[in-house]
């Protein structure tokens, strides 16, 4: 029993999503078409010739060990986010219902994080857990501990991980809630009579219902793991120690900007566009078959 | 099945003075079936929550099989609810949906099919199993609903305004289920709505609220034909009673109408030192009786406007200052103003107190 709107005027629609278009195609199909040309392309360090080069750049990115690894380190670091921004800001949701004074204290901080430019919540973390003066590191140190992300590839990888995926927890936080509060309060009394206790109805009544929001959550935090960490983990690691936290984005960025690697950057960043692409189909595939939209 | 009690329970909502629900005490019976009936805003829904335990109990018992409820979860009370929008999960199937509290109590498997399988045979529901709710008609939805109230076998059912989401018809046929199904479970059941014909064809007792006071609790017959109150009177029956303000005279025999018109209250006489004393009189519009003009003591109708309902008509007409509805079986070929010369039977008068409301004869 869906109602359509019906709109008399032809022209209006296309008028109202011109904007968005005409930034899309701009900002977004533009250089994307850019880059796979270029990709195809090879170019010397100070853009004085280009030679036509046919998929040589992408088999030289396939054969580099350093790419690969770059590959994993992202891998690692987009699952680890989303883990880490999904189920913090899926019980703070959860909870925010049990809290009873100051909701809306709770709820305005939460949110907060979300507002940081990138590259500050980076340095926010950095103050925080720099070995020689961060306050927390320290804490760490005094344990015992060997507290050094600058030195140590798996604790920088945590450093970055926790950092960006922290930023991230209020927009899922917020997108959580909001999916809870749409669920009917008969429902969850209906499954309290049913004998159901918080844990079984969280699991078996909320987290179905709310499963079109976590698909969404999905696929939003891994795009923001592969594209949008770049000014956090450029300011918190700028990838290293070694290459212990270089994502695709910043090899593609350190290759075609600091190594002038014109056309190995940017079969890279088409690689990465077409992980991206493939990986959101992939969940739109399987994954949404488990989504029930009511 | 088991007795559900209330004992002086209140209500009153944090942060705020007024209590929702004035000292309710009743006692239903096993087996009984109880309406809670009044308007929208009377505590009617608040009550039945407290029952099931959605809502705190601020003081007095609740007591269902003989032990007090008030501290314990939904789930121990041995309760089962239909909610007004049926709450039915959207992501399970009608099986799921009523398979789903005889998992949380964790039965064996079988054991579940079983009796899910005799619900829904009984509700005819046995073809659409695998249906989700989205893909029911609504009166199928309200069966899945008492289906999942039904399988747990509980000491008694919970309705809350079951019916009122579905459209005249059907409501009817349900109704009927209702009861014919409620008639075999023998499962004591607490029934709230704010359709006086719902409640008059469901309950074997009628509880009517007022603003968290209980008005009445007795049988249909009992209400209609004895209302304890000018709320009740007002309230049970389409068209509504009517009212006419007058004075007790003649020893407590008669009434004296502000009109003046006496009506003679029969074998209904009050007291004779009730003489003088303000009462409202009401009087059912299916109670007046047409006569001949100038055949005794009548009053005298201006008929106004006239709704034929087929099987009997309605005259609204003026009577002194105030309207009075007279129900007339059969067609009748009345015309607006007309006069209409009307007696009521003495048994069929009702008095009540002018300043409490409450009957006095």
């Amino acid at each position: 029993m869906e109602r359509r709107a019906i709109f008399p005027n032809k022209k209006l629609p296309y008028l109202l999503v011109a904007p968005q278009m005409a930034i899309t195609l701009v900002f977004f199909f533009w250089p994307a078409g850019q880059a796979v040309r270029q990709s195809l392309y090879q170019e010397d360090p100070f853009g004085l010739s280009v030679t036509f080069a046919g998929l040589a750049n992408f088999h030289r990115i396939f054969a580099d060990p350093n790419y690969l690894y770059s590959l994993q380190v992202t891998f690692i670091f987009a699952i680890g986010v989303t883990v880490m921004t999904m189920i913090p800001a899926l019980l703070l949701a959860a909870l925010i219902d049990r809290v009873v004074k100051g909701k809306l204290v709770y709820q305005t901080l939460l949110i907060w994080p979300y507002a940081l430019a990138p590259a500050v919540a980076g340095i926010l973390w950095l103050f925080m857990f720099n070995p020689g003066m961060g306050t927390l590191a320290m804490l760490i140190r005094s344990t015992g501990y060997n507290w050094d992300p600058s030195l140590n590839g798996t604790q920088a990888m945590l450093l970055v991980m926790v950092s960006a995926a922290w930023k991230q927890v209020s927009y899922n936080f917020l997108f959580f809630l909001a999916g809870m509060q749409a669920i009917p309060k008969s429902f969850i009394e209906a499954a309290a009579i049913d004998g159901a206790g918080p844990m079984r109805r969280f699991w078996t009544i909320i987290m179905p219902l709310i499963s079109p929001t976590t698909f969404f959550l999905l696929v939003v935090n891994m795009v923001y793991a592969f594209f949008d960490t770049f000014g956090l983990i450029h300011a918190v690691t700028a990838g290293g120690p070694g290459k212990d936290t270089e994502t695709l984005v910043l090899k593609v960025y350190n290759d075609g900007y600091v190594n002038l690697n014109m056309g190995g950057s940017s079969a890279q960043s088409v690689v990465l566009m077409v992980i991206v692409i493939s990986l959101t189909i992939f969940q739109f595939k399987y994954v949404e078959r488990r989504v029930h939209y009511s | 099945m088991a007795q559900v009690e209330l004992r002086n329970v209140r209500k009153t909502y944090p942060g705020s003075a007024a209590e929702v629900i004035k000292g309710v005490d009743v006692s239903v019976g096993d087996g009984e079936f109880l309406v809670l009936l009044g308007p929208s805003g009377c505590g009617k829904s608040t009550l039945l929550r407290m029952v099931a335990g959605l809502e705190s109990i601020s003081s007095g018992d609740a007591v269902i099989d003989g032990k007090t409820v008030n501290q314990l979860e939904p789930k121990d009370r041995n309760i089962a609810m239909v909610f007004q929008n049926y709450a039915l999960y959207p992501h399970m199937s009608v099986f799921d949906n009523m398979a789903y509290g005889l998992k949380v109590a964790g039965l064996p498997k079988a054991e579940i099919a079983q009796r899910v399988g005799e619900a829904a045979e009984m509700l005819e529901l046995t073809p659409y199993l695998e249906r989700k709710p989205r893909a029911l008609s609504g009166g199928q939805r309200q069966r899945v609903a008492m289906g999942r109230a039904i399988v747990r076998k509980p000491a008694a059912f919970l309705f809350d305004e079951p019916l009122s989401n579905l459209d005249a018809k059907l409501r009817t046929s349900m109704r009927m289920q209702i009861k014919q199904l409620q008639r075999r479970l023998g499962v004591t059941s607490l029934y709230v709505t704010h359709d006086q014909v719902e409640a008059m064809t469901l309950a074997d007792r009628i509880m009517i609220l007022n603003q968290g006071v209980v008005e009445q609790i007795g049988t249909p017959m009992e209400v209609y034909s004895q209302p304890a109150s000018l709320f009740v009177a007002a309230f049970i029956g389409a068209p509504g009673m009517n009212f006419m303000d007058g004075t007790v005279s003649g020893g407590g025999h008669a009434v004296t109408l502000k009109t003046g018109e006496v009506l003679s209250l029969g074998s209904g006489a009050v007291a004779s030192a009730q003489d003088g004393r303000e009462v409202t009189l009401g009087i059912r519009p299916e109670h007046f009786a047409l006569t001949p003009e100038g055949d005794g003591a009548h009053l005298t109708l201006t008929a106004d406007y006239i709704e034929q309902l087929g099987a009997d008509t309605l005259v609204h007409g003026k009577f002194g200052t105030g309207m009075l509805v007279v129900r007339v079986a059969g067609e009748r070929s009345v015309a607006e103003g007309d006069k209409l010369a009307l007696t009521a039977t003495p048994e069929h008068l009702h008095l009540f107190d002018r300043e409490s409301g409450r009957r006095i004869g």
